[in-house]
């Protein structure tokens, strides 16, 4: 049976080439891998290899044309024994219609001839459900649960505690998470309690335990992975997009990652510029993270608690300067926040200023300076970046008309970029004034004691923006 | 600790080995070899898109090391990876639809040649970043020596991801903590395009693993017999739980880095030359034939029978359809569909 050989693509981005040179004529026996001609493309000369074995029977288009286009018949091959004349002269059934790959270019028609339909807009984004407008307001514990003054430190503590009791797959790694009792003290009395095969200090290498964390969370454990800070995780940053964010969707749903890479992140005092970074926009771009920065101690345990029994990997963004920080947690057996799922920590009526982690303290202090003033102020913390409580930031806004977002991050790309984006798609109507992003200043963090200062957000600076917006 | 190769590896071996094993051999390789012919004539004909490295010249790694694993051992690799599959017992159907983009891929047409995975055949990918399946590998193994168990994860990449940092923290940690893993380097000789010779001054690479106490050995890659019984040593060392073992495969491939590398970093003679004196199939064939193992129809009937596999899948994943739209947004996250994370976790 004759068999036609096609010009073929030799890129991926390659539709014609020049058939520059045959390095075989009519009447010559090939076996697969031996080379039939040589192929100029858009890139480079290649040479074209033979798949099948055979007699070449015909060859069809000269050496030297130019702009022959991909799958147009080049030779003939045919059988041994069989004659050269049973070759097909040329025109091939196949060959007339270009075989693009589908979904490009022409070929983005589909059978019926119509342009493929949009894909289903109802998800916009995995973890955008504007379809429910009415935020979940309910209490994040039930009135009259007795609460304690505990600090962010030991309620991250009494987190991982906690679900290392409930799940043997559950385990701890990272520098100095172990004997040294942790950096900043979070794990300290973890390795007494479970012991070095669930609490492992690594060497400092993170690029290589957060490849040997995802590919744990790969093989059926639920890793918590500490960076020391979200600076260093930078090393280590191939194998939380690459590896862990994306090999669910790659895998078309096979194979799960189920990890926390958690640690401080953000600024904490006079560490200059590498030390001194609040990552929340870069990990909250990422379709396959869960994002969380917490604000409250009772946050940081109950979403921390959420991080570790979540099937995906959850950048869990904590700070140092909260670490000491004490606020009511609720005693609880088993407290957890679920995620997306914003916090109204203040009501008001003039203005709603959107915040999470540190960015609340300043957001805080604003609304109490503007309160004096006559300006009642609704602070939402996000508590969660991935997924964003969308309904919740509507229904304010449609109360207040008027916000502005607050954050320790630098200006460009940031998270209050999104947030105005958004409301402005979406609540634009309901808007009475532009609104306006308080973010880190856009240079690196400077050593200097009065630098830092300057570069830092400050309640300042939101009580301005307040005024701008309210136009008081 | 480390060893030079023993050049008398392959006849040694090949004393003590089975009809039924060398057909197994013959067969896996020569499947390899005719899927991968196959992926590159569609690739031709623009059915498969973007990258696709085809495996050809490298069949004995895979296919010998995968004669000394057993159910339960994982395996990861890089991108060059349509061999791991198809050695590990994935259908051939499934991982051509998946080259061709379409709903009846392992990854439903979302992953593509670089991109491919087999829980139930514990294939843990497919992984596009060079060298970014070291620590994952070494992860997995760390996974079954919590448990408990004494499975083994082979963990292949090449030379070129040897000059990787992250290999070397992967190493550090794998001796340190003894994890169950055999490092497989694929040294094939060039990285893309860049030689050894052009790339490092260090070129024995399965030496490097002594710096951090790791026993490795070089190993004659286009033999299949010698890579099975390098393969026996290092799989007893990790499930006697003395931690890790490099293999440094001497291999070679006879396709270009991907589809669209005119290659012009080493001679046609060159390549010529290995397809001509070493080729892992053809030896097979010749200890078949010599030793009167199979008869040349015997072999002809299963060339037959592969061709037909092979002819099988191409149909397949030119008729299998798209992934409906709706898949754009679906295994962004765990929780969106029941999925099955921890399903094997039996601590």
């Amino acid at each position: 049976m004759a068999t036609e050989i096609l010009m073929p693509a030799l890129s991926p981005t390659m539709e014609e080439g020049t058939l520059a040179k045959w390095l075989v004529k009519e009447g010559d026996t090939v076996k697969s891998g031996d080379i039939l001609a040589e192929i100029e493309t858009d890139k480079a000369t290649m040479e074209f290899e033979a798949v099948d074995e055979g007699t070449v029977g015909r060859l069809l288009v000269s050496e030297g044309t130019q702009g022959v286009k991909v799958n147009t018949p080049i030779a003939v091959l045919v059988a041994d024994g069989e004659s050269a004349d049973a070759a097909p002269q040329g025109s091939a059934p196949q060959a007339a219609e270009p075989l693009a790959q589908p979904g490009q270019g022409e070929a983005s028609k589909d059978e019926t001839g119509e342009a493929p339909e949009r894909a289903p807009a109802a998800a916009k984004s995995a973890v955008e459900q504007v379809s429910t407008p009415e935020p979940d307001e309910s209490p994040d514990w039930p009135e009259g649960t007795t609460v304690r003054q505990m600090t962010v430190r030991e309620a991250l503590r009494e987190a991982m505690a906690e679900e290392m009791e409930r799940d043997e797959t559950v385990f701890l790694m990272g520098e100095e998470v172990g004997e040294y009792q942790g950096a900043y003290k979070i794990s300290q009395g973890l390795l007494d309690r479970f012991g070095p095969r669930r609490v492992v200090d690594t060497p400092i290498s993170e690029m290589g335990f957060a490849g040997i964390g995802t590919g744990a969370a790969f093989g059926g454990l639920r890793p918590i992975v500490e960076f020391m800070t979200f600076n260093f995780a930078m090393q280590g940053m191939d194998h939380i997009i690459n590896s862990a964010a994306k090999t669910l969707y790659m895998s078309g749903g096979q194979m799960g990652c189920p990890i926390v890479f958690r640690g401080p992140n953000g600024a904490a005092a006079r560490v200059a510029a590498q030390h001194s970074q609040d990552y929340a926009a870069w990990y909250a771009a990422i379709p396959g993270l869960k994002v969380v920065q917490p604000y409250t101690a009772a946050d940081a345990k109950g979403l921390l608690k959420t991080a570790i029994r979540d099937p995906n990997p959850v950048i869990f963004l904590e700070n140092e300067i909260l670490y000491g920080r004490s606020f009511d947690v609720p005693q609880m057996d088993d407290f957890t926040i679920p995620f997306g799922k914003a916090r109204v920590a203040r009501k008001g009526r003039d203005v709603t200023i959107i915040s999470f982690g540190i960015g609340m303290a300043h957001a805080l202090e604003a609304a109490e300076k503007l309160a004096g003033d006559g300006i009642d102020a609704e602070v939402l913390d996000l508590r969660t970046l991935r997924p964003i409580d969308y309904p919740a930031i509507l229904k304010s806004v449609q109360k207040t008309n008027r916000v502005v977002t607050v954050e320790e991050g630098f200006p460009v790309g940031s998270i209050g970029n999104h947030l105005s984006a958004w409301i402005m798609e979406n609540a634009f109507d309901w808007l009475d004034a532009p609104v306006i992003n308080c973010t880190g200043k856009d240079v690196p963090m400077p050593y200097a004691a009065n630098l830092e200062r300057l570069a830092l957000i400050t309640a300042d600076e939101v009580v301005e923006a307040v005024r701008k917006v309210t136009y008081r | 600790m480390a060893r030079k190769p023993t050049e008398t590896a392959a006849p040694a071996a090949s004393a003590n080995v089975s009809r039924d094993e060398l057909l197994k051999y013959y067969r896996d390789m020569l499947l390899i070899r005719r899927f991968e012919e196959k992926a590159g004539q569609l690739y031709g004909m623009g059915l498969i898109g973007g990258f696709c490295h085809l495996y050809i010249g490298q069949e004995a790694v895979v296919v010998g090391l995968e004669a000394t694993a057993r159910d339960g051992d994982k395996r990861i690799t890089s991108y060059r990876d349509h061999g791991h599959m198809l050695a590990c017992g994935m259908e051939a159907r499934g991982v051509m639809a998946e080259l061709t983009g379409r709903i009846g891929g392992y990854s439903k047409g979302k992953g593509g040649s670089m991109h491919m995975f087999s829980r139930e055949k514990h294939f843990y990918g497919g992984h596009g970043i060079v060298g970014a399946q070291v620590p994952l590998g070494a992860g997995l193994a760390f996974a079954d020596k919590y448990k408990g168990n004494d499975n083994v994860t082979f963990t292949y990449f090449g030379d070129g991801a040897s000059n990787q940092g992250q290999v070397y923290e992967t190493y550090n940690m794998a001796e340190l903590w003894a994890l169950p893993v055999v490092f497989v380097i694929e040294n094939n000789q060039y990285a893309m395009g860049t030689s050894m010779k052009r790339s490092t001054r260090s070129t024995t690479l399965y030496g490097r693993g002594e710096a951090f106490g790791i026993p490795g050995e070089q190993v004659d890659g286009m033999d299949v017999l010698a890579v099975k019984a390098a393969g026996e040593k290092a799989v007893a060392h990790c499930r006697a739980g003395n931690g890790p073992y490099i293999l440094e495969m001497m291999t070679y491939r006879y396709r270009g880095h991907s589809m669209s590398d005119p290659a012009k970093y080493r001679t046609r003679e060159e390549v010529q030359k290995m397809r001509d004196e070493r080729d892992p199939i053809e030896s097979v064939r010749n200890l078949l034939l010599t030793g009167k193992h199979a008869s040349e129809d015997d072999l002809k009937s299963i060339d037959k029978e592969i061709k037909d596999i092979v002819n099988d899948s191409a149909d397949f994943a030119r008729e299998s359809p798209e992934p409906p739209l709706d898949e754009l947004w679906t295994d962004i996250y765990a929780d969106d569909a029941p999925q099955k994370t921890a399903e094997d976790v039996n601590v």
